[in-house]
């Protein structure tokens, strides 16, 4: 190779040898540093096959002299996540909901569980500031479907409403105007009649009277005669004016046509018992809780 | 003749040189590709991964087609920040069945292996339609015309044969009942929903997007959004066994 090698005169560069119509390659190494730092990554590929799980085999692959794993890896540092959070967060898994409202300690580690909590897996339903939207209740106000009390609380978050555990809230507003229950014209009546419950104004010549006595036909069952609504049931207040639909007369008209029961997803299984209770802590403390 | 003058051989004739690249890729193909077929660790051994049924198919296409892969992967990976927040890392098995598979580590929304089950249908129906009027800073686009479109059904069982052909378990039964299986899932008072849930363990039968009639693209898209995730029960999971 090195036999047709010269010097060239204008650079003062030995050629390659090589030559391609009378025009000769000039041979200009790749820097030193340049060169060592590729064969030390060679090398650096060597060592990483032999201690880090590398090659296929037959049946397995290499395991590396180090035995790692990522799976090990994670399982390792969630237990060491465990010890980090220590103590506190085990009384939280054993204590009562009654006494981590009594320790100042464990109310102020399980407010802050469950508000990071609340970010990922409540916050797309109920907001960030757990207002609520439509059809998702707010939870800093004290109207309360399945009950405001911490119990309730942590009852709805493990077991959800209409989630198909078993142990969920059940409880139906029934569609009266589209399984034929009510007529329309009744509809009005009774929907103008429960706006009026919390002062809302009325449609003219609205018959006030039938729709009393729909009302108490059809809606206390659940509502109460009152209509101060039952938790048992999620049946709302509805002499509140807080309103999970809308309060205009069309939907209101829309809520008796065809009912309505929002779903609450049941987070047993995919939050732990502790988190669970740290976030019925949590939303207790947004404001509402009874 | 020395072996640099050996190597101008190659050099010199584009062909030869050509040849020798391929089989040099060729060579890394085969050590990095092939183990994966045959070594039995590539895939977890789990119970209750099962291939999808017609509605979560076509679901499945509709994401694909609208292209939320772009934003959402489908893989939780084995580190402990995703761990705490979107639960157990991802199994491959978790998505053996997958045709194209949906993994991905771009993330402008947040990641979707385990989002089955985690929100409401309704939520999903209002969210699809307009991001913002639930999450008001989101910035996914809107899908509304989802609810409006009826679902093509009639291709499903040619797609359900296509997947068989790369080899993902359907049976016959399951291809000839393809269409009425699709109809079947969103209609709990029917008479299908039985044999659907025989023929796909633990399909989960909905109106999922709470008009009455014909699938809707929005029924099939959320169909397929709950079930992500939730067919391995992790309580029966041998982590020992699976470490990688």
């Amino acid at each position: 190779m090195a036999d047709h090698s010269e010097i060239d005169t204008v650079s003062g560069t030995a050629t390659t040898g090589h030559a391609w119509d009378g025009i000769k390659e000039l041979n200009t190494p790749l820097p030193r540093w340049w060169l060592i730092t590729f064969y030390i990554t060679i090398v650096w590929a060597i060592a990483y096959w032999i201690v880090y799980p590398a090659w296929p085999l037959i049946s397995s692959n290499t395991k590396g002299l180090l035995g790692y794993s990522s799976r090990a890896e994670v399982a390792v540092e969630l237990a060491n996540l465990e010890k980090i959070r220590g103590e506190k967060m085990a009384a939280l898994a054993t204590a009562s909901l009654a006494d981590i409202e009594k320790d100042p300690a464990l109310l102020a580690l399980a407010r802050a569980r469950g508000k990071t909590v609340f970010g990922d897996n409540c916050a797309p339903c109920h907001g960030t500031g757990a207002t609520g939207a439509k059809g998702f209740p707010n939870l800093n106000d004290d109207d309360w479907l399945w009950g405001g009390t911490l119990d309730q609380i942590e009852q709805t978050i493990r077991y959800g409403a209409r989630s198909g555990n078993a142990k969920a809230h059940e409880g139906q507003m029934l569609a009266f105007g589209k399984d034929g229950m009510l007529k329309p014209p009744e509809i009005v009546n009774v929907a103008n009649y429960v706006r009026s419950l919390s002062g809302l104004p009325t449609r003219q010549g609205y018959d006030a009277a039938a729709g009393a006595k729909i009302f108490a036909e059809n809606c206390a069952a659940c509502h109460g005669d009152n209509a101060k609504g039952n938790p048992e049931l999620g049946a709302p207040n509805l002499t509140d004016k807080i309103w999970l639909y809308g309060s205009d007369e069309a939907t209101v008209i829309e809520t008796i046509t065809n009912g309505r029961g929002g779903v609450m997803p049941a987070w047993e299984g995919r939050l732990d018992p502790a988190t669970i209770k740290a976030m019925a802590v949590y939303v207790h403390s947004l404001g509402g809780g009874k | 003749m020395s072996f640099w003058q050996r190597h101008q051989v190659i050099e010199k004739n584009s062909i030869i040189l050509v040849i020798g690249i391929l089989l040099v890729i060729a060579i890394g193909g085969l050590v990095e590709i092939t183990p994966l077929f045959y070594l039995k660790s590539t895939i977890e051994v789990v119970d209750g991964v099962r291939p999808y049924t017609p509605l979560e198919l076509a679901g499945r296409n509709i994401y694909v087609r609208e292209g939320c892969y772009l934003c959402h992967s489908q893989m939780i990976r084995p580190l402990r920040d995703e761990v705490e927040r979107y639960g157990h890392f991802s199994l491959a098995a978790e998505s053996m069945y997958d045709h194209p598979f949906q993994w991905g580590s771009k993330r402008t929304g947040p990641d979707l292996a385990r989002v089955g089950a985690k929100y409401s249908d309704d939520w999903h129906v209002t969210h699809l339609t307009n991001p913002r009027a639930i999450v008001p800073q989101s910035v996914m686009p809107g899908y509304p015309f989802l609810k409006e479109t009826e679902l093509n059904a009639s291709n499903i069982a040619d797609h359900l044969k296509t997947l068989r052909a790369v080899g993902v378990p359907y049976t016959d039964d399951q291809i000839a009942n393809a269409e009425a299986d699709l109809k079947a899932q969103v209609d709990p008072d029917g008479a299908g929903s039985e044999a659907l849930t025989k023929r796909y363990p633990k399909a989960v039968v909905r109106n999922f997007d709470g008009k009455p009639g014909a699938p809707t693209e929005m029924d099939a898209l959320i169909a397929y959004l709950q079930m992500l995730g939730t067919l391995v029960d992790f309580k029966l999971y041998n982590e020992k066994a699976n470490l990688r």
